[in-house]
């Protein structure tokens, strides 16, 4: 049962990646496969996945306590050497459930959605053979009962992303979009299998379980030395940083919006960017170890968060808007690890893969209306045109502003909160400065794309309409997830203001997999501002950013951020702050560089010798043919005077007496 | 005066080396394998007055296997100079250089 939520993707991508995508189907056949069949397969493949993912998740809420008695399953011994045993093993615990539930469920909406938005291209069947892969990837990757399966799905996912990044290969910028993705990833890899070394050599097993249950072991935990732990949860936390894009490494996620759009919802929102989350929540017991790598997070989160967000504000591109948003929202979800608070962040991550995949198929449904038209100066009006899409977006982005009882305004919220009572003010501050930009930049997408008077050219105009009921469905499904997934944990101090409704439900149910997070339990404790106080001022900051920017951008786009006369503040925003720019000059120019050089030796040195022996060989070889001048006479004459010559010497040398 | 192997060992010098600028020199090929047997017969003399000089049967053999090999050798040559006059029309050994390199 659990296998075949794993099983039904793979066996979708093998259908449509073996039998349709190769062509092999039309030579048995004759006829090219029907899109239909092709959709159909892969919608439901995931489907089946999240039927089983649901049944198996009522049990585990059927238990007394709630996921008190995970399933699992181990398929078959994958690798015995030595001390080293590694089961190919599931493990459906709370965590997990929460993870393939959103990741089934979103996944599916998107194939739906995909079924509309890319009917007509000529690879139908390779696309869908690539998402069906990539969730058969991600479901290993939050399934897996071990460090092992984690990084087989791990690195699956990164596969998976990197084709479909590239999917229109044909256009070089993508290609090249998909290996930096690629190559990035790498570096965040390199440090989360050093992290897996690491942990077999301190617990002398990849096991969850057993990792895990010494590590509950008081004895075992204290004989760890400080630095050990340190480096482990540090490499791990380099893994999750390539992974999730955070700073240094987040310059492949806005890059990534080169695939298709329903592809950046589902990989680069929704589920793939928070696999860091996942496993920074998995291992929470690693990371209380180390109080020096939790700083660490946590001023790289908030730094990733704060960074992203002041870029977000500046870009023209609806789909850069919301790839700098989905830096910043993961920044939040890691400084919830950083401070313990593992079930908010786990919390922000089911909001966020609402609504970040909401906005992102929004953006898909109006690129779609728009003739391909990514810019957001050239839009504006589209509510008339598109009233499904934009009630939705509207939604999404009321939800991502954290706008009261919306879905993000309790996740975001229970983080700001988890950090200020954890004792972290500078870093609360940080986020809720990074609140008020997050609604000052999505309420100015929403503004520019929908409101006002429309900017495009009027040919383009005409054709903007609603997109098709296969692509409106999934995004009002999403919209009614994005506004009420937030009651799934209501906080603590909210008990009774919802009626019946329990608060903490999501935290009650993680409890038996994610340690439990200090004020959490405790409820009041805080010292300074009380639990009102902090919403009022995030509500604050989210209105305050949310009406600048309906009133700087009523009248539309203003003056565009890229010619040389506007601020440099405005400027190195729209660069991203030149992180590309310095990573160019600093990495990929020295290494080019180098690389022309060896070019340059190995084809004037390397080449040259060889080349110029070969050379010499031609040369002397016609010289010395001048010898042979085919006349019998030159040839006797040379064996007369050779036989003269040798008879002279033996005269010399008889007479010299030697 | 007695004739001694000197004598001898000078008259097949002669006879050698008129046979070699016989075959360096002349343009008619008939004329260079004559010139050719020349100076196989003078090393056939030479070989016979060392073997009166030692008193041996040594020399004697090796010139009858020479002279029987020359035998053969002639009959090839002459063979490639008929079939090479019928290609050519023509004995002129400058002709051939086919294979100059």
């Amino acid at each position: 049962m659990l296998a075949l939520i794993v099983l039904a993707p793979l066996a979708g991508a093998l259908f449509n990646g073996v039998l349709n995508a190769t062509g092999l189907w039309k030579r048995l056949s004759g006829k090219d496969p029907a899109p239909a069949a092709v959709a159909a397969v892969a919608c439901v493949s995931v489907l089946v996945s999240a039927l089983v993912s649901t049944r198996l998740f009522l049990d585990l809420l059927a238990q007394n306590p709630a996921g008190s008695a995970p399933a699992s399953a181990e398929l078959f011994s994958w690798i015995v050497s030595g001390s080293l045993e590694v089961g190919f093993g599931f493990l459906f615990d709370s965590l997990s459930a929460v993870m393939a539930l959103v990741v089934t469920w979103v996944g599916f909406l998107i194939h739906v959605y995909s079924v509309g938005y890319m009917r007509g291209d000529r690879c139908f069947a390779r696309y869908f053979a690539c998402l069906n892969l990539f969730v058969f990837f991600m479901l290993v990757l939050v399934l897996g009962d071990n460090f092992l399966m984690l990084f087989v799905g791990w690195e699956g996912v990164g596969l998976a992303s990197y084709l479909l990044i590239g999917f229109w290969h044909r256009d070089s910028f993508r290609a090249y979009a998909g290996r930096k993705a690629f190559v990035v990833n790498r570096i965040g890899d390199l440090g989360f299998i050093l992290g897996i070394f690491l942990v077999f050599a301190t617990f002398g097993s990849l096991d969850y379980g057993e990792v895990f249950s010494s590590l509950a072991d008081p004895a075992f935990a204290s004989g760890v030395s400080a630095s050990a732990a340190t480096a482990l949860a540090l490499l791990l936390f380099v893994g999750a940083v390539g992974k999730s894009a955070q700073f240094p490494l987040h310059v492949w996620l806005p890059d990534a919006m080169a695939g298709p759009t329903a592809v950046s919802a589902l990989i680069h929102a929704a589920t793939m960017v928070t696999a860091g989350v996942y496993m920074m929540s998995r291992c929470a017991a690693i990371f209380s170890l180390s109080p020096a790598a939790t700083d660490v997070v946590l001023a790289t989160a908030a730094f990733t968060a704060f960074f992203a967000a002041t870029v977000a504000v500046t870009q023209n591109d609806v789909k850069k808007v919301l790839a700098y948003s989905t830096v910043s929202q993961l920044g939040y979800m890691f400084m919830a690890t950083a401070v313990g608070a593992y079930a908010f962040a786990v919390f922000h991550l089911v909001t966020h893969a609402f609504f970040k995949a909401l906005l992102f198929l929004g953006a898909g449904s109006v690129i779609h209306a728009a003739s391909g038209e990514q810019d957001i100066r050239r839009m504006g009006g589209l509510r008339g045109a598109m009233p499904v899409t934009a009630a939705t977006f509207l939604a999404g982005t009321l939800a991502i502003c954290g706008f009261p009882l919306f879905s993000g305004f309790f996740s975001k919220d229970e983080i700001l909160s988890a950090l200020y009572h954890g004792d972290r003010g500078f870093f609360w501050a940080a986020g809720v400065v990074t609140a008020a930009l997050t609604a000052f930049y999505m309420t100015r997408l929403y503004v520019l794309v929908f409101e006002g008077k429309s900017r495009m050219d009027p040919a383009a105009r005409s054709r903007a309409h609603e997109s098709p009921p296969s692509m409106t469905v999934p995004l009002v499904v999403l919209a009614l997830l994005s506004v009420f997934g937030g009651f799934l944990n209501v906080p603590w101090f909210m008990d009774g203001i919802f009626g019946s409704l329990r608060p903490g439900l999501l935290g009650e149910f993680l409890f038996s997999s994610v340690p439990p997070h200090g004020p959490q339990i405790a409820g009041e404790l805080a010292t300074g501002f009380g639990h009102w106080t902090l919403v009022g001022f995030s509500v604050l900051a989210a209105g305050a950013g949310m009406l600048a920017a309906a009133v700087a951008y009523r009248r539309g786009p203003g003056k565009s951020p890229v010619p040389a006369e506007t601020s440099a503040l405005r400027r190195g925003s729209f660069a991203g702050w030149y992180v590309d720019g310095i990573y160019e000059a600093l990495f990929a120019a020295p290494f080019r560089w180098l690389s022309g050089f060896f070019s340059d030796f190995d084809r004037s040195v390397v080449d040259g010798a060889v080349d110029g022996a070969g050379g010499f060989v031609r040369k002397f070889s016609v010289r010395l043919g001048a010898f042979q001048t085919g006349f019998l006479r030159h040839y006797a004459a040379a064996m007369v005077g050779g036989v003269l010559a040798v008879a002279a010497l033996v005269f010399l040398f008889r007479s010299a007496g030697l | 005066m007695e004739i001694t192997v000197s004598h001898y060992a000078v008259l097949a010098s002669v006879l050698f080396v008129a046979g070699a600028y016989g075959v360096l020199t002349r343009k008619n090929i008939l004329v260079v394998l004559m010139c050719l047997e020349l100076m196989l017969n003078s090393c056939n003399l030479l070989f016979v007055a060392f073997s009166r000089l030692h008193e041996g049967a040594a020399g004697h053999v090796f010139v009858l296997m020479a002279i029987t090999v020359a035998a053969a050798e002639v009959a090839v040559g002459l063979a490639f100079v008929v079939s090479i006059y019928r290609q050519r029309r023509s004995l002129d050994v400058d002709l051939l250089k086919i294979l100059r390199g």
